[in-house]
């Protein structure tokens, strides 16, 4: 029960790729950390000077998901990756640039305008303690979302639906009447993704959903993700730190560092042949029994602070390969053999 | 994984509370059941006055002037059928009281729930939408607190009681006590409320609630006020007690209820002329009453503190 289940290959691609169902272009967000106006004044020099603080969390990002695929968004702690996705569910507003859900731009969007989308995206959370309400039973947990969405549903329709997602989920529909504090972790975060699954949605962002989870636990909801994907056709944004989970659950995968994409690629094109240094290095991370591998690549130093951005490439400081290029000028990404790599030394060939 | 829960039923309403560490520590603390006896019973005994008292205080016709000032049955000279005796009209001080306490019952409990309801609202609105909103508020709290209650009573109390005359005021009394003391002391509400809703939005169930698109309005009264009950609960206690004093104090100073239909505070004032000239117990038997009243309330409160205190317990 406990074993991953290997993803068919074929059936992962052939989901009709292609598609893009989510476009996220040139993303931004800062976090004031000057607190208000009087806070930011400043006395310089003789003179009242007023100073912003910002915490650059995401500094442009592209992404592409496509529809049909589970794209895992990977990186280390506090390197944007949640941010990103809570920018795409409206929980945070960006500071600049463009979400596009199904061609449509909704990151401007008043929440009463995002009422039709919140059908067709539902999101997962990390932990599952927190994230059901502790003085609502299951069923008024499941039943609030579709007696919201569905106004003229009669009580035995809402009913149905919930014993079927509870179902689908592996809880049995009995439980019912119970809170969410006397269930386990693992069955808790059954139930918040019931809940995701309750309205039917197309496209799941899914924000560390088994990091909080025991190790044993981890591979069944894994599996039930997976399950679930299959019977309903869902399209993930899969936010982990867990280079194991994306190799099992990634269609492709999105590498990120300091609120920027580093690389883009298939899931076993960045396992055999990853091309940024900074995913080198993560990858070399991972403990492998084989020993004919490349020895693990110690990277210098700390994530600098986002407070300060780094001049040019945000990983220059840690890298073994910056030059003078590295340190003046931003990279974008590329398109370089099958992937997509924002790094200057791979667009010169050096690497 | 599933045998476990999957054996025992589920328990219904009563079974959860009956279970609960709640009624498990009171059933422990002897303190808080005779507080909670004694305050049903002094709740139930007001409630219930017009059955109990052996004479209706508000009925002139039943007040004999003649008996006036007569001690209670331990003290000779006094009369039988008023067991506590009378105050200085001739009413009997146990009728008088039963009313009394009915009366100061009604204006704190009215005058709380008219706080919670402004300091639950503003509280949710501060903590919930932030920003702006909440510096507004809390501003206006703060100038609020500024302001000793008992001083904004006597000022409004007094405008009032100058502008409308004293027949309208006296009419009016439990309406504008409970006004005077409900908009005097929301910021302690808003301030608790505000604390532990700034603690439940931080939660992924509110997150989860608005990646569902529910309305501002529906996530903080069903989602997050359900979640900050206790604190408001404790306090509601401790604030009752606040009213009731506050009530008091007020006519005590002579902008409370009127000598006609006298709450515990006025009688106590009523008494007090002729608390040098022997009949003590006009002013002392209703202050009794009211540091009975006082007293259980407080202590209900912070043994409902100490259970529902998170750090002690989690629940």
């Amino acid at each position: 029960m406990t074993q991953v289940k290997a993803r068919s290959a074929p059936q992962a691609a052939s989901a009709q790729a292609g598609d893009t169902l989510v476009e996220i272009r040139n993303l931004e967000k800062h976090f004031p950390l000057s607190g208000d106006f009087l806070e930011q004044l400043r006395f310089k020099g003789g003179r009242l000077v007023r100073r912003q603080e910002f915490v650059h969390a995401i500094n442009g990002v592209d992404i592409d998901v496509r529809r049909g695929e589970s794209l895992c968004v990977v990186g280390e702690s506090g390197c944007g990756k949640s941010t990103v996705a809570r920018m795409v569910m409206g929980l945070l507003r960006p500071s600049g640039g463009e979400i596009r859900y199904d061609g449509e731009r909704i990151d401007h969007l008043s929440p009463r305008q995002l009422l039709p989308y919140r059908r067709r995206m539902q999101m997962i959370f990390q932990n599952p303690y927190a994230s059901l309400n502790p003085r609502m039973t299951i069923q008024q947990t499941l039943e609030e979302p579709l007696r919201f969405h569905h106004p003229d549903w009669k009580t035995p329709q809402v009913r149905d639906k919930v014993a079927e997602v509870m179902d689908s989920v592996g809880i049995d529909p009995e439980w019912g009447k119970r809170f969410g504090h006397e269930f386990s972790g693992g069955q808790r975060q059954r139930i918040a993704i019931a809940r995701a699954l309750a309205v039917d949605p197309e496209f799941i962002v899914a924000d560390e959903p088994i990091s909080a989870l025991d190790v044993s636990i981890q591979a069944q909801v894994l599996n039930l993700l997976m399950d679930a994907q299959e019977t309903h056709h869902l399209t993930y944004l899969f936010i982990t730190h867990d280079l194991a989970v994306v190799e099992h659950f990634g269609t492709r995968v999105v590498v990120m560092y300091l609120g920027r994409v580093c690389e883009v690629a298939e899931t076993h094109t960045l396992f055999s042949t990853p091309r940024h240094p900074y995913t080198q290095a993560l990858l070399s991370a991972i403990p492998r029994l084989e020993d004919d591998r490349p020895d693990y690549i110690r990277l210098e130093g700390e994530v600098p602070t986002p407070v300060n951005l780094p001049s040019g490439c945000v990983f220059h400081g840690r890298c073994p390969h910056a030059n003078d290029r590295c340190r003046r000028e931003v990279p974008e990404l590329i398109a370089a053999e099958g992937t997509r790599v924002a790094c200057h030394g791979v667009e010169e060939g050096r690497l | 994984m599933t045998t476990t829960t999957q054996a025992s039923p589920v328990p219904s309403r009563w079974a959860r509370f009956r279970d609960s560490y709640l009624v498990y520590s009171f059933k422990r603390d002897l303190v808080a059941q005779v507080c909670l006896a004694t305050f049903v019973a002094m709740v139930l005994a007001a409630v219930l006055a017009p059955w109990l008292a052996p004479m209706n205080p508000y009925d002139l016709a039943q007040i004999d002037i003649m008996a006036s000032e007569l001690p209670p049955f331990w003290i000779d000279g006094s009369d039988p059928t008023y067991v506590l005796g009378t105050d200085a009209q001739g009413r009997d001080l146990l009728s008088t009281i039963l009313y009394g306490a009915r009366v100061s019952l009604i204006i704190g409990f009215g005058a709380v729930i008219l706080q919670a309801m402004l300091g639950v609202t503003f509280g949710l609105l501060a903590g919930y939408l932030g920003g702006r909103v909440d510096a507004f508020l809390m501003r206006l709290a703060d100038i609020q607190l500024s302001f000793s209650t008992l001083m904004v009573a006597i000022i409004v109390g007094a405008v009032i009681k100058a502008s409308f005359g004293g027949a309208i005021y006296s009419e009016y009394a439990v309406i504008i006590l409970v006004l005077i003391i409900g908009l005097a002391e929301w910021p302690q509400y808003a301030r608790t409320v505000r604390a532990s809703v700034l603690a439940e939005r931080s939660k992924e169930y509110v997150d989860a609630a608005r990646v569902m698109g529910f309305r501002a309005k529906r996530i903080m009264f069903r989602h997050i006020l359900p979640n900050t009950l206790s604190p408001i609960f404790v306090i509601s206690t401790v604030q009752i007690a606040n009213a009731i004093i506050s009530e008091a104090a007020l006519s005590f100073l002579g902008l409370g209820m009127p000598e006609t239909q006298p709450s515990l505070g006025s009688l106590i004032k009523s008494g007090f002329d002729y608390l040098q000239s022997g009949s003590w117990w006009i002013t002392l038997i209703p202050g009794a009453v009211l540091v009975v009243l006082v007293l259980v309330i407080n202590l209900l409160g912070d043994w409902l503190r100490d259970v529902m205190n998170p750090r002690l317990y989690k629940g």
